[in-house]
């Protein structure tokens, strides 16, 4: 049965970077700061890089530009978009480190029920730091969780739950809603606290935000790619949703498990759903080929690491998506190219040099 | 978006392990007086059940199973006998909930309406085929998020309704005993749908369902040799809904979990359970690698039929491991002869 956690939740700062995509600033730090302080950050700026994007004081962290990005990985540099917050996977491949924390700059701490402001952070450790259960649904939702257990019924052979490799936390005020659902409900705001975590069953697919999100990089990883987005790509805001697609159909086939639910951050920005509009616009119609796509992808056994599964998913993607689009042609290859470009930043047994402060040099 | 019940459209069945049901009603007056209460009595109880006055109720006792039921093979012993209950249903919904769960409170502090809530639940599409992050997106202030197909959010009809229990959760003995003090103390207000194949244990504590949908999909045949009064000395439910789920998923019908939550009572005590019944547990662990495995033929569209073919593959598969099995395929196969003869038909669900 689940153990009851009474120990402190680690702070993992030596394990764990934080992953901020800006474009603008990132004075929403200031709010974090009790949170965030004690954490190494790498900011990926996207847009102008010769724009100056100043870190509140006080921070550990390294910024990379697309001068950066280009200059570190040369022709590879093609797979990370420009001008989409998709360059935020640029800081995964670059970290060093076991856990990855992503967190949009328009996303601000939330408080519970109670009032309490919540440490999100620390909630996405717990998630990520205890067992999932994708092979057997707990109506009591997590049972590792403090007051919460397998309920009756609960097969005894499967109550020691599965790696957890993604922690996906949700929102509160401005949903993360699609531009149709925008344009019919445009004053509708989460209010509601649910006080859940849950592990999303293997076999199901869900749509992935990467506003709030955390995951075991040693785990998943590579798997983390975000796509061709923005600047001269046919589409926009569907970079999260490709990665969590690919992500769930890797863990799933490796057996590691995939939660949802707490934490709660406070989204405060709701973007034009009309440029949004244009940006999802081929989304819309290409999912509906997407998503029958994934639920029905088989990853042979031979694929027995996350970078296997990746290419060979692809070459699937090439093969059976490529005639809904060339786009999709360019998104395999793009695919390819992070895996060549992530194995080449992170050979096995590399060493978590730390970086000074600041842009790199 | 809000349902308006037709009150003729639903039956409350509650089995009577307890003779004594006074508190309970009353505490259930201002949900359950507008409805058709059915009540079964467990056949081994010895005492006369006593009821308050007000409510539109019938009481079935042992002589009334006997005369309906005839000389099928049937066990209505214990909670099994609340399957009586609907059997002789004419009401599409069903409501079901143990003797011992009284009103619950929700974080406002409001009596839950869990009638308005498993009806909610089960007026309302569900999605089983793409999990919304934002649960049931059919709730006033959620809706489906960006990245949920626009094809799949029509969703598909409701069936059952499982919903859940503050206090005293619906632990296994083993659980319940070795954290003897733990109390569910967390209302999660939430309701979402359970993937399909996913599989997941169905209480019988607090559920509802459409009758003629999944009907004969619930049944009383997997019986424990001890089996006994309390819950954690039982598994019908948990073998009946596994049955259940994977033959919605078959039909494309939905199952949601979550609200509305039930306030259990204490009874019992975990540990005198553990002592004298333990197969369920170990039972349990037999049965997963067959729920995934289970298929059903495409000519079975209504759910007697899927219970028929399910039995077959219970026989098959798990006969030799345990005679449990067997006599639970066979109770499956009588209980769907005795749907027939004695319950309506069920429908066939819209394509």
């Amino acid at each position: 049965m689940a153990q009851a956690s009474v120990k402190p939740i680690p702070i993992l700062k030596d394990e764990l970077d934080i992953v901020i995509p800006t474009i603008r600033n990132l004075d929403f730090l200031e709010m974090w700061r009790p949170f965030f302080e004690q954490y190494h950050l790498i900011i990926v700026q996207d847009g102008d890089p010769s724009k100056i994007i100043k870190v509140p004081q006080g921070f550990d962290y390294e910024l990379y530009n697309r001068n950066d990005i280009n200059r570190i990985l040369g022709p590879k540099s093609s797979c990370i978009s420009f001008k989409d917050s998709a360059c935020r996977c640029f800081g995964y491949m670059v970290s060093k480190k076991k856990y990855i924390y992503t967190i949009d700059d328009d996303c601000f701490v939330a408080k519970d029920p109670s009032g309490k402001s919540i440490n999100a952070l620390e909630q996405h450790i717990k998630n990520l730091l205890s067992p999932s259960t994708p092979f057997f649904f707990n109506t009591l939702y997590d049972p590792y969780t403090e007051g919460a257990d397998f309920v009756r019924g609960y097969p005894f052979s499967l109550r020691e739950g599965a790696p957890t490799a993604v922690s996906h936390g949700l929102w509160l005020n401005i949903p993360d809603y699609d531009a149709p659902t925008q344009l019919v409900k445009p004053r509708e705001r989460n209010t509601r606290y649910v006080d859940a975590v849950l592990t999303i069953p293997k076999g199901t697919l869900f749509p992935m935000c990467g506003m709030n999100l955390g995951f075991n990089r040693e785990l998943i990883g590579p798997a983390m790619y975000f796509g061709l987005m923005g600047d001269g790509q046919p589409i926009g805001r569907y970079d999260d949703m490709w990665a969590g697609w690919c992500v769930k159909v890797i863990c799933d086939h490796l057996g590691y498990g995939v939660k949802t639910g707490l934490p709660y951050i406070w989204h405060s920005k709701a973007s034009n759903p009309f440029v949004n509009l244009k940006k999802e616009y081929n989304g819309i119609f290409w999912q509906e080929e997407a998503i029958p796509f994934f639920q029905s992808v088989i990853l042979p056994k031979e694929c027995t690491n996350v970078q296997k599964c990746y290419i060979e998913l692809s070459k699937q993607v090439k093969e059976k998506l490529g005639k809904v689009d060339p786009y999709f042609n360019k998104l395999a290859d793009a695919m390819v190219t992070w895996i060549e470009a992530w194995d080449e930043l992170n050979p096995s047994g590399a060493n978590s040099d730390k970086l000074p402060n600041g842009p790199t040099k | 978006m809000s349902h308006s019940i037709k009150d003729d459209e639903v039956d409350i069945v509650i089995a009577a392990l307890h003779s004594d049901l006074t508190s309970l009603l009353n505490e259930w007056r201002p949900v359950f007086s507008r409805f058709h209460i059915i009540i079964v009595m467990d056949p081994d109880l010895k005492e006369d059940l006593e009821i308050p006055e007000g409510f539109n109720v019938d009481v079935f006792t042992k002589s009334d199973i006997d005369r309906v039921v005839g000389s099928s093979s049937t066990i209505f012993s214990g909670y099994s006998c609340r399957y009586f209950g609907f059997l002789v249903s004419r009401k599409k919904y069903i409501v079901s909930i143990d003797d011992d769960c009284m009103p619950a409170k929700d974080n406002q502090g409001f009596i839950v309406d869990i009638v308005a809530q498993h009806i909610a639940n089960l007026t309302t599409p569900a999605t089983p085929f793409f999990f919304n992050t934002l649960y049931d997106p059919f709730r006033k202030g959620a809706d489906f998020v960006r990245g949920y197909p626009f094809s799949l959010r029509t969703g598909v009809t409701c069936a059952l309704s499982c919903g859940l229990w503050l206090n005293l959760a619906d632990y296994d003995a083993p659980t319940q005993a070795l954290k003897g003090g733990q109390r569910n103390s967390r209302y999660v207000d939430a309701v979402l749908t359970v993937p399909a194949r996913a599989m997941m244990p169905v209480s019988g504590i607090n559920i509802a369902f459409n009758r003629e949908l999944v009907g004969p999909a619930l049944f009383p045949a997997f019986r424990l040799a001890k089996e006994g009064k309390l819950r954690w000395e039982t598994v019908e439910d948990i073998w009946s809904g596994m049955c259940a789920k994977v033959i919605c998923d078959h039909l494309g019908l939905g199952v949601k979990s979550g609200l509305p939550y039930v306030w259990r009572t204490e009874r019992g005590n975990a540990i005198d359970s553990l002592k004298k019944e333990w197969e369920g547990v170990k039972l349990m662990e037999e049965v997963v690698p067959f729920f995934e495995s289970v298929r059903f033929n495409r000519a079975s569209v209504k759910a007697e039929d899927c219970v028929v073919e399910m039995a077959k593959q219970v026989k098959e598969q798990l006969g030799q491991s345990d005679p449990v099995f067997t006599r639970a395929a066979d109770a499956m196969v009588e209980w769907v002869r005795l749907w027939k003869a004695v319950g309506t038909s069920s429908a066939v669900p819209e394509g």
